[in-house]
């Protein structure tokens, strides 16, 4: 069968159909303008019935969070409890990431240590706080215990199971180039587990935020938690609101960042 | 790991771990981690008493409530953010957020709006469990093959026969995990609410032994959490494992 | 048993030096190799073979036979159970630098670029960073790739990345170089085109081949040596030449009565053990 006349052989496609307002509206970035404003007229109104006495309207957070930005508080707090995150973070990582892949290339480690961390990730680690009190007392040590224990378990791991799930065609594939054992663990194993690692460390980021802030809570308020506790004792609801917001929304902030970096440094497939 | 040929589970290293722990409870640091023998003892003195099994009863109680609050919001919320992208592209915002934020600083707001009762509690449950759930069930629904519900199309499904026929079971190994994962939440925020509001449930118990410095009575609830929270993973793992195996062939 | 083949040849070509002979000494012997898995799954059984120097000889049997276990034995990558396996005189113990291998799913690291992957087997032992860019600069270009050398695996199409698995291979200048069904994860015209380019590579690099495929019109085609596996627990059970004048047009073979009766008769064998 000849096909003489391409043009009329072919079906027509249909033509492009013009953008009209209701393709603006369901524009990604639209709906998650409208949607944040909708949950903010959603609280400022919460606020004005009032839905509890203890419920500022979200114009009057905003005021007490002015408040504690312009006399210092706020930076203050954050300098404080910042400090045992990064420290603990730190030390988190290091011995976190340093064990995973102990336990990833030496299989007696892993059968000694992993069933600790297992049983670490589906406790309710909160629960040991009390003790790291009892046995480092109400100072920085004790917080920066409390972020190693909320941090280390989901690294170590992601970081264990990111050694142990490298693809075996690549090892094989680097003996018979043959690779010595460090040569193979150098460049082939931990460059194939870093995507998994580095997403390890931004679990163990939001894991660590929330020992941070939990033990400030229970242990002795410093920081942040001190300007919660405190202006919910004195019933100062903007402020306390305030607080609670700025950390929320620095954690997240921070936590989309290391994700951020994740998709550039390790995932350039998925980069639109 | 095998030892002059004999293969050894996993989880067999804790045996020697509980050596260690009973060795360790004689030394000076037997004050802070009392040796693991007694701690089993007071296991068995203190799990008959009153005070424990009301604290059980609460705990319980807010425990449960909480987990079906969340997966009766959270599942049909994560089905509705899968089929629909408008909602998808309004709600996976705050769904994200919620999942990434310390909830732990949450929690004290609860506690002023809603007093220092049970209510908080549940509440802090629903709130650490739901987000994982809503997640976990939208890629379920997601990641259903179109040419599935082209099938029961064909077959004259109506709307109601394919969410249930075809939906909710290819959906489901990813709902069962998001339901493990937001129990183990769940868990978590039992006890972090509990700690926080400390007139409640175990949060009195750990609040009384504390004070009074009995570490042995401290472990002792601790190790009975501890072995709960793992004994409910496993048994929603097994639960998971059953309904995986038709998991990658969808 | 060997069959022997009349020359095919396009042109009326009568000359008997024109066909190769190939009488020439074996760089790989494999003898009496044995491979039994745990769980007594029994591979191989007791495989005598010999590969010519310098030729392409093809393992070619149905699927789960135990080729790819053979080549991977004679790689070095897995230790035979029993028997033994000789490269060029010496018994192998382990993969070694006279050996290279080409992989099914072409084992690239996928967060190194093209040049990287190719220089991987140079960087492992120790080559200075120009020299080993250098040697796998002209493999790159050897192979077809010139121009990519910055790019990254997942910006490849399978073909190409086939194309850096065998530059890499080409790149640590081995004698023997080992294709474990190089060609069966890209497509049909990609695929031919490979065939062809793997007859100028045997022709003109001077090494050894040996390759696995279950294609029976790739094997009569590539090959200078067929050997027939049978199914598990393997034996050899032929041994085809099929002497086939390159040179002419590539399609012609395809086409050629005497090319299709060599394909036709092999089949027959296989089937053999598959009814």
């Amino acid at each position: 069968m000849q096909i003489s006349n391409l043009s009329t052989a072919l079906p027509t496609r249909p033509a492009p159909a013009t953008s009209d307002w209701r393709d603006v509206l369901i524009h990604p970035l639209v709906l998650r303008l409208l949607s944040f404003a909708a949950v903010l007229a959603l609280w400022e109104y919460a606020g004005r019935i009032p839905l509890s006495p203890a419920f500022p309207t979200f114009l009057e957070t905003m005021g007490g969070l002015g408040a504690i930005i312009a006399d210092g508080t706020l930076s203050k707090a954050f300098l404080i409890t910042l400090y045992p995150l990064v420290i603990g973070l730190a030390v988190s990582v290091l011995l976190g990431v340093g064990l995973g892949v102990l336990m990833g290339l030496h299989e007696p480690s892993e059968w000694l240590i992993a069933p600790l961390f297992i049983i670490a990730q589906a406790a309710p680690l909160a629960a040991l706080i009390p003790i790291l009190t009892f046995a480092y007392g109400i100072g920085l040590t004790a917080k920066i215990m409390t972020v190693c224990i909320m941090a280390m378990p989901v690294i170590v791991l992601n970081t264990l199971g990111a050694v142990r799930n490298t693809p075996k065609s690549l090892l094989e594939m680097s003996r018979s180039f043959l690779a010595s054992r460090s040569q193979g663990i150098r460049l082939v194993i931990l460059p194939a587990a870093s995507p998994m690692i580095f997403a390890g460390l931004r679990l163990g980021c939001a894991a660590a935020f929330i020992g941070v802030i939990l033990a400030e809570l229970l242990i002795t308020p410093t920081g942040i938690g001190d300007v919660i506790s405190y202006n919910q004792s004195v019933a100062d609801y903007p402020k306390m609101y305030a607080a609670i917001l700025a950390i929320i929304v620095f954690a997240v902030l921070f936590i989309e960042l290391l994700e951020r970096i994740e998709v550039t440094l390790f995932r350039p497939e998925s980069r639109a | 790991m095998v030892i002059s040929g004999v293969r050894l589970p996993m989880m067999t290293s804790l045996i020697v771990w509980a050596v260690i722990w009973e060795i360790a409870g004689h030394t000076e640091a037997g004050f802070i981690l009392p040796p693991l023998s007694r701690i089993i003892w007071r296991v068995f003195e203190i799990v008959p008493t009153a005070s424990f099994l009301d604290a059980l009863l609460i705990t319980g109680r807010a425990f449960l409530f909480g987990n079906a609050i969340a997966i009766g919001i959270g599942v049909p919320l994560g089905i509705l953010m899968g089929r629909s992208v408008i909602a998808d592209r309004l709600l996976l915002p705050w769904v994200n957020l919620f999942l990434s934020a310390p909830l732990s600083a949450l929690v004290p707001v609860i506690m002023v709006l809603f007093g220092l009762g049970e209510t908080t509690i549940i509440l802090t449950v629903v709130l650490f469990s739901m987000w994982i759930i809503v997640l976990n069930t939208r890629a379920g629904i997601r990641a259903i093959s179109p040419s599935l519900v082209e099938m029961a199309r064909s077959f004259g499904a109506n709307a109601w026969q394919a969410f249930s026929r075809i939906y909710l079971w290819a959906a489901l190994p990813e709902i069962l995990a998001g339901i493990r994962l937001g129990m183990i939440r769940a868990v978590k925020g039992v006890i972090i609410g509990q700690l926080l509001v400390s007139v409640v449930g175990f949060g009195t118990l750990f609040e009384i032994y504390q004070s009074h410095f009995l570490m042995e009575h401290f472990w002792a609830l601790l190790l009975v959490l501890f072995s709960f929270a793992f004994t409910l993973n496993e048994l929603l793992a097994g639960l998971e494992r059953r309904f995986a195996y038709y998991a990658a062939s969808r | 048993m060997t069959l022997d083949m009349e020359a095919l040849t396009p042109r009326a070509m009568t000359d008997p030096a024109a066909i190769p002979a190939l009488a020439t000494r074996p760089i790989v012997e494999v003898k009496s190799v044995s491979k039994t898995y745990a769980g007594g799954i029994e591979a191989l059984s007791g495989i005598s073979l010999d590969f010519p120097e310098g030729r392409l000889t093809t393992l070619l049997g149905p699927s789960g036979c135990g080729k790819t276990t053979l080549l991977k034995i004679i790689a070095g990558l897995i230790p035979a159970s029993g028997g033994q396996v000789f490269v060029d005189g010496r018994e192998v113990k382990g993969p070694g630098p006279e050996r290279a291998f080409v992989f099914q799913d072409f084992a690239l690291m996928p967060w190194a670029s093209v040049i990287r992957n190719v220089a991987f087997g140079l960087e492992l032992r120790g080559v200075a960073h120009g020299e080993r860019e250098a040697i796998a600069e002209r493999q790159i270009a050897r192979v077809g790739l010139k121009g990519f050398e910055r790019k990254y695996p997942h910006e490849l199409s399978g073909g190409m990345r086939q194309r850096v698995g065998l530059a890499r291979a080409l790149a640590v200048d081995a004698k023997v170089v080992l294709m474990d069904e190089p060609f069966s994860a890209v497509d049909e015209q990609t695929r031919r085109k490979f065939q062809e380019e793997l007859l100028e590579l045997v022709a003109n690099e001077g090494k050894s081949f040996i390759f696995v495929t279950h294609s029976i019109e790739e094997a009569v085609y590539v090959s200078d040596r067929i050997a027939l596996l049978s199914r598990r627990p393997s034996r050899v059970s032929a041994i085809i030449e099929p002497k086939i004048v390159r040179g002419g047009d590539p399609e012609k073979i395809r086409r050629n009565s005497a090319y299709l009766d060599v394909v036709e008769d092999i089949w027959q064998q296989l089937k053999h053990y598959l009814d």
